[in-house]
């Protein structure tokens, strides 16, 4: 738990899911479990998030909405698919009109299991996409360090203001 | 006059919990015309029918709505029973008026609380959720699931529970009575909360039976309509349903409230008069004929159609739901007709939407 030194803002979308995963994630940030307590905020603007929750599974109308979300939100960024509905389509597998988990359209960090998720599962779900959050930040950070200093004439990339005080050492 | 512009709301959308969108066609502030479109949670569940057998579909039934999920069960045994022509225990449909009346108190407690998040009160949305735990700890208690609890079943129920552990729900419901009572009173009578609510999204008496409203928002504009007065298990316990005229979001968000504590004394009544016994009759054979259901949910009523082959098999020919808010869709588009832009969401949020019902 200690590299929840930032923090993390979640967005959720809902795709085809029955609602129960839904309400299991809004409980979350509710009093008795209050994920707030990590500074875990939900947000319903895609650039502002780390996180995407996703409930319930992809279809026709929705999955050029969730590959939206997903496009707008800034690097790094994990996905978290909540439900056995957003992992690969539950109980509704063989309806007619269900494409599968949200793995089909969008690279899925975490799955979550349960019909419907329990608060706990999905918290422990979100904690585990917060080490790979933390993971992934450092990776583009060294990525964008090697660009850096590899071609100089290239255009400059954006120093990743994860930490300050690093990024002014850098500039100086 | 200004110039008419088309502002897209959804299917993304910080108040909606759930997808739905509509194109709101605006002049200056004013809306001039809201175009639903919907389609992002159809699964085409009904027609699982031909896959599943039938003592299995009550699964996927429950699973049309995570919140109304407990009346979802009800309603399809209650159709397949019907047809079958099976009276089920005294007792277990006493069980199943509890848990209707809980899934009730859990379905408008988390109702109120979006209610508070959409005009912007966020520790009395937090309240309302804190509340609802208790519920929840309830309906965990007795069912083990906390939103989807897979304990009805074709022929009555699955799980028992005994009479001293009802007692003790009640006092449990007792004990959070003040709690949401001093809530309530927030949502009736505060000032900003009331300049939010009252005189919003009026729909008249006329108007809400022509457009064939259902559940609190029909009770809301005075229709006396209540599908649990012609119920036997709710007759019993002496039901009167709550009707205000004014039509308004405030006369809904009142309807819903005077639900909440009816419900407690439903429950406290029928776990006086709860009958011993067993709690189901055994099941055999296939569903022939074709029947029907009705039931009051939440949101409103909810209708259930099972239709068996003729020459019985272990599936159903057709299935069938009517559910509350794709009746009181209708309203809602006549009620955004001529409103401000930012009495958009209080309108939307009062018709209590339940998107996932609409399109199943
Ligand atoms: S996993 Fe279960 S509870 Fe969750 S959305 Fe799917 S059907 Fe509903």
């Amino acid at each position: 738990m200690s590299y929840i030194t930032k923090s993390p803002w979640i967005i959720h979308y809902d795709g085809s899911s029955c609602n129960g995963c839904d309400i299991e994630v809004l409980a979350c940030l509710t009093p008795m479990y209050d994920v707030e307590r990590f500074g875990i905020i939900n947000t319903g603007n895609p650039k502002h998030a780390d996180v995407f929750l996703v409930t319930g599974s992809v279809n026709e109308q929705n999955k050029n909405v969730v590959k939206q979300i997903y496009e707008q939100m800034p690097e790094p960024k994990v996905v978290v698919a909540v439900g056995i509905c957003a992992n690969n389509g539950g109980i509704f597998k063989e309806c007619y009109n269900i494409q599968g988990g949200v793995d089909t359209v969008i690279p899925v960090d975490c799955y979550v299991p349960g019909c419907a998720a329990r608060p706990e599962a999905i918290i422990d779900g979100v904690v585990k996409g917060l080490g790979i959050l933390a993971e992934k930040r450092e990776k583009l950070r060294q990525e964008q360090l090697a660009a850096k200093s590899g071609a100089k004439a290239a255009p400059q990339a954006m120093p990743v203001l994860d930490d300050p005080a690093e990024a002014k050492e850098e500039e100086a | 006059m200004g110039k008419r512009t088309i502002i897209p709301f959804g299917p993304q959308h910080p108040v909606l919990p759930e997808p739905v969108h509509l194109d709101l066609v605006i002049e200056d502030e004013k809306v001039v015309e809201a175009i639903p479109s919907i389609g992002f949670i159809h699964r085409g569940l009904e027609k699982l029918v031909e896959k599943k057998e039938y003592t299995e579909m009550v699964y996927v039934i429950e699973r049309i709505c995570g919140i109304c999920s407990f009346g979802h069960g009800w309603g399809y045994c209650g159709a397949v029973e019907n047809a079958m022509g099976i009276q089920i225990p005294e007792r277990a449909e006493a069980m199943r008026t509890i848990w209707h009346e809980l899934s009730r108190l859990h379905s408008h407690l988390l109702w109120l609380g979006l209610l508070a998040d959409g005009f912007g009160f966020d520790s009395l949305f937090m309240h309302c959720w804190r509340i609802r735990e208790t519920i929840l700890d309830i309906l965990e208690e007795t069912t083990g699931g906390r939103v989807i609890f897979s304990v009805c079943k074709v022929g009555g129920i699955r799980k028992d529970v005994d009479n001293d552990y009802l007692k003790g729900i009640v006092e449990k419901l007792h004990a959070i009575e003040d709690d949401i009572r001093s809530l309530t009173t927030v949502f009736m009578n505060d000032t900003s909360v009331k300049n939010r609510l009252c005189g919003v999204g009026v729909l008249s008496k006329e108007e809400a039976l022509d457009l064939c409203t259902v559940g609190p928002m029909a009770r809301a504009s005075g229709i006396e309509l209540d599908m649990r007065v012609g119920t036997p298990s709710y007759q019993k316990l002496g039901f009167e349903p709550i009707v205000r005229t004014e039509g308004d979001c405030y006369a809904r968000c009142a309807v819903r409230i005077g639900e909440i504590f009816q419900s407690i004394e439903l429950i406290e009544k029928a776990v006086e008069e709860m009958p011993d016994g067993p709690i189901e009759v055994a099941v055999k054979g296939n569903v022939e004929g074709e029947a029907t259901f009705r039931l009051e949910q939440p949101r409103g009523g909810a209708f259930y159609y099972a239709k068996g082959f003729e020459k019985g098999t272990k599936f159903l020919e057709r299935m069938r739901v009517r559910t509350p808010t794709n009746m009181n869709i209708p309203a809602m588009t006549k009620m955004l007709q001529g409103c401000d832009l930012a009495d958009v969401p209080m309108i939307v949020l009062t018709i209590d939407p339940c998107i996932s019902c609409t399109e199943r």
